[in-house]
């Protein structure tokens, strides 16, 4: 469609939660008839932006727009009635219900305030066919696939009179084939003129099914291309990394290359399904970064590493010596610490103070017979607030109140406690302002400089590149390339992760 | 219809006993019998179809019991003691009861409670408004309550249809109607499935909770009224416990605890079941009343893992493929 109206306009939105920005004066336009990819790197603000265009958060600033009109609607149902209508990738419908009766709830035709059931699943069947879609429309909507619940949810916001369909992460749980029916329909419903926004991950598909895209980084707009001209380098480029020219000379000077005492080594060490075997060492005082694309295996490798998950295959060693790890209390038993990405949820306890979150992991190692005195926990918590200057620096505020960047020093804390000889973070800068963000990696360095082998995984090349020795590529699942020393820099990362993938795009063409 | 399979258990346990207990008291198969059993558990299948929609939408409804206890003292004082004609208690009652089952469903939705508590502080309220009233039993002597109690249609065989009986058929009629046939059926089970997909789908939760709660407690009122003709007196400790009877009935009825599905058909036979349970141990004579709770008991037990190994059944999605046409 050459229909170039543009049919929903944000201009300059921005969303705080607390002290993180989420979105930065970010503007978006959507043109009726296409599908415009919406892509970006976890915490990216993408989530963020559709919640606040939809007026499930509401927004510090800025405007939306929709045929001209400005809208600002306090509740999804709202941005429903005003012709917005998004789909998630947990269907938001209701399985002990009838198909009929979910396309139809609280709209059903009625006689004499009887529902008029016959009627009610013609017009479902009639309205399912347009999809292409031929099933009992009176059974529950439960005993049907998850692409079935796509497209009856799909079905429902479009009868619904949305003019706007924002679809989040609908391929994630579809297979291939269900996929083509999905792609089917949004192409038929692009062509009536509606405007979609597709939010996804999987890079091929949106090759394949988006005439446009937008790429966030970091709550900021990165930019709006037309797909067909944009080369996937340069997509994967808008998505992870900043100006090449810039970061090049952040990267620190080749640091002594004296031969370093292997901490743990890892030969052919995998898990089918899970990653691709893989050759890793991890010495002492070294940092080995993890590079890649969401869901590429960065942080499958490092629960791998410390024992969070098991491997089917392959030979850990620590120190030389054969090790099995075959849970976390394995992989803090050899002096392993693992800082999650999920800081809320897989992290911190918000309810616990300072003081009881730092020494959680060293109570654990010594086991629940030999408590830690309480002035010995005081003292190691004081020793780490300094150490790591947190915020307020005092150890009995509940860690639940602290601000971002102070949670992940207190988890790093939590693992230093332990005197670890080999550190995991992942993504350890996520959702923590600038400040912060360069004192964490100031400690980085500094940990590393003291002995430890660090593994850190990172979706900011620029960062990687700042303080790695030694930078893993993965791709699918696999590590494809390892770069040490001066090959390390933002374009060989980018060229590494973007390698092979025109093949990989052209295969699923077929 | 929805539910269909464990309904239809329900009714096969229901013939299935039936068919057993008149192979050993073939007078049980009778008019006379079965009249005598649909007036003895009136108001038990009165209250049973109020807390089917309670449960169907996800929620709970322990107040009923001690609704009919107030019912049925407040309805004999003012007939006997203030000297209000029958028609207008009846309405007073019946309006009071609906306010206090829409108070209980806004606070529910209002300040998020769970229906559990809310419900168990009303039925404290309840039945200590009825004790306040009065402790000891009221004779209810107004001639109305002779008249209907009196009133029956004749069965072939003997058997008497007596107006309590007709009126608890006509609400479980009425209950099956609105429940599977209206608008406000559809959102009660939208609710059962989930309260927050069935607010983003439109439907106005808050709304829904108070009516049905309101609608639970005004049959509770019913029930009372009922109770108050079946044993012509007004008794602040009367209907003890029918509210975990009546959850029993629609459990075994093959309604889901958790919500979501359920019938007011099955709430019925579920009832039916208790009544027959007793009827039988009343035949038995040797045997205690207390059989009827041991077995109602096993009964439930049974019900439940029978729900559960059906929830397990359903979780695992039926392989139908998409219907690709065109």
């Amino acid at each position: 469609m050459e229909n170039s109206a543009s049919l929903l306009e944000v201009r300059g939105i921005s969303k705080s939660f607390g002290a993180v920005r989420a979105l930065q004066e970010v503007d978006f336009t959507l043109r009726a008839g296409e599908i415009h990819a919406l892509l970006g790197e976890n915490g990216a603000g993408k989530s963020t932006l559709i919640k606040v265009v939809t007026g499930v958060f509401p927004r510090d600033a800025g405007i939306v727009r929709l045929g001209g009109d400005e809208v600002a609607p306090r509740s999804a149902k709202a941005a429903l009635q005003a012709g917005i209508a998004t789909v998630y990738q947990e269907v938001n419908l209701l399985p002990n219900l009838s198909v009929a009766q979910n396309l139809f709830l609280d709209r059903q035709p009625m006689r004499f305030g009887i529902v008029r059931e016959g009627e009610m699943r013609r017009r479902a069947k009639a309205l399912l066919a347009d999809f292409g879609l031929d099933i009992d429309v009176s059974a529950p909507l439960g005993n049907y696939s998850v692409a079935i619940q796509h497209v009856t949810a799909i079905a429902r916001a479009v009868d619904l009179s949305a003019r706007v369909l924002i679809l989040d992460e609908p391929t994630a749980s579809l297979d291939r084939h269900e996929v083509e029916i999905l792609f089917r329909i949004m192409r038929q419903l692009a062509k009536r003129g509606i405007g979609i926004v597709f939010v996804s991950h999987f890079l091929d598909q949106v090759y394949e099914i988006s005439d446009r895209i937008t790429v966030l980084r970091n709550g900021r707009l990165v930019g709006e291309r037309e797909t067909a001209s944009l080369p996937r380098i340069e997509l994967i480029r808008m998505m992870l990394g900043r100006e090449l020219a810039e970061t090049t000379s952040a990267r620190a000077a080749a640091r002594e290359h004296e031969s370093r005492k292997v901490c743990a080594s890892f030969e052919n060490y995998g898990k089918s399904g899970y990653v691709a075997p893989f050759n890793l060492e991890l010495r002492h005082r070294e940092v080995v970064g993890l590079a890649g694309l969401l869901g590429s295996g960065r942080t499958e490798t490092a629960r791998l590493v410390f024992g969070a998950e098991r491997a089917d295959r392959g030979q850990a060693r620590v120190e030389g010596t054969p090790v099995r790890l075959q849970s976390p209390r394995d992989g803090v038993r050899h002096g392993f610490g693992y800082c999650p990405e999920e800081r809320k949820t897989d992290g911190i306890v918000a309810e616990l103070t300072v003081r009881e979150n730092i020494v959680l992991a060293l109570q654990a190692k010594r086991g629940l017979h030999r408590p830690l005195p309480r002035r010995e926990q005081d003292e190691i918590a004081r020793r780490y607030v300094r150490m790591l200057d947190i915020r307020p620096p005092d150890p009995e505020r509940p860690v639940g109140l602290l601000s971002g960047g102070n949670q992940q020093k207190v988890l790093l804390a939590r693992w230093l406690a332990t005197s670890p000889r080999l550190l995991v973070l992942d993504e350890p800068t996520r959702g923590i302002d600038v400040g912060a963000h360069a004192e964490i990696i100031r400690l980085i360095r500094e940990l590393c400089d003291d002995g430890l082998a660090l593994l850190v995984i990172s979706s900011e090349l620029d960062e990687i590149v700042t303080y790695s020795d030694r930078v893993v590529v993965l791709r699918d699942r696999a590590h494809v390339e390892e770069l040490a020393g001066e090959t390390i820099d933002v374009g060989n990362i980018l060229a590494a992760i973007a390698a092979d993938s025109v093949a990989v795009a052209l295969e699923a063409h077929t | 219809m929805r539910g269909l399979p464990p309904v239809l258990i329900t009714a096969i346990v229901l013939v299935l006993g039936f068919a057993l207990c008149a192979v050993q008291f073939p007078n049980i198969a009778s008019t006379r019998v079965v009249g005598n059993l649909l007036t003895d558990n009136a108001f038990l299948g009165i209250v049973a179809v109020g807390m089917t929609f309670v449960i169907i939408s996800g929620g709970i409804d322990l107040s009923v019991g001690s609704v009919i206890g107030f019912t049925t003292v407040f309805v004999a004082l003012a007939i006997e003691r203030w000297g209000v004609p029958p028609l207008v208690a009846f309405v007073l009652i019946l309006v009071l009861s609906a306010a206090f089952g829409a108070a209980m469903g806004a606070v529910i939705h209002v300040f998020d409670l769970p229906p559990f508590i809310v419900t168990l502080a009303g039925m404290f309220l309840a039945r200590g408004a009825s004790f306040l009233l009065s402790t000891e039993s009221v004779p209810i002597t107004a001639p109305v309550y002779s008249t209907v109690s009196d009133f029956a249609l004749r069965m072939p065989g003997g058997g008497r249809l007596t107006a309590i009986a007709i009126i608890m058929l006509v609400i479980v009629i009425g209950g099956a109607l609105l429940l599977h046939l209206t608008r406000f059926g559809a959102n009660v089970y939208a609710l059962g499935g989930s309260r927050t997909t069935a607010s983003l789908m439109g439907v106005a939760v808050g709304k829904m909770t108070v009516k049905i709660y309101m609608l639970s407690s005004l049959l509770a009122g019913i029930a009372g009224i009922v109770f108050s003709f079946y044993t012509s007196a007004g008794y602040s400790l009367s209907a003890v416990g029918v509210e975990l009877d009546s959850i029993a009935a629609v459990v075994i009825g093959g309604t889901l605890l958790t919500g979501g599905q359920g019938s007011v058909i099955g709430t019925f036979l579920g009832v039916l079941i208790q009544g027959m349970i007793q009827t039988y141990i009343n035949f038995d004579g040797t045997l205690s009343s207390w059989w009827t709770k041991i077995a109602t008991g096993v009964l439930l037990f049974a019900f439940i893992a029978l729900q559960q190994g059906l929830v397990a059944l359903a979780r695992r999605p039926v392989a139908k493929s998409a219907g690709a046409a065109t």
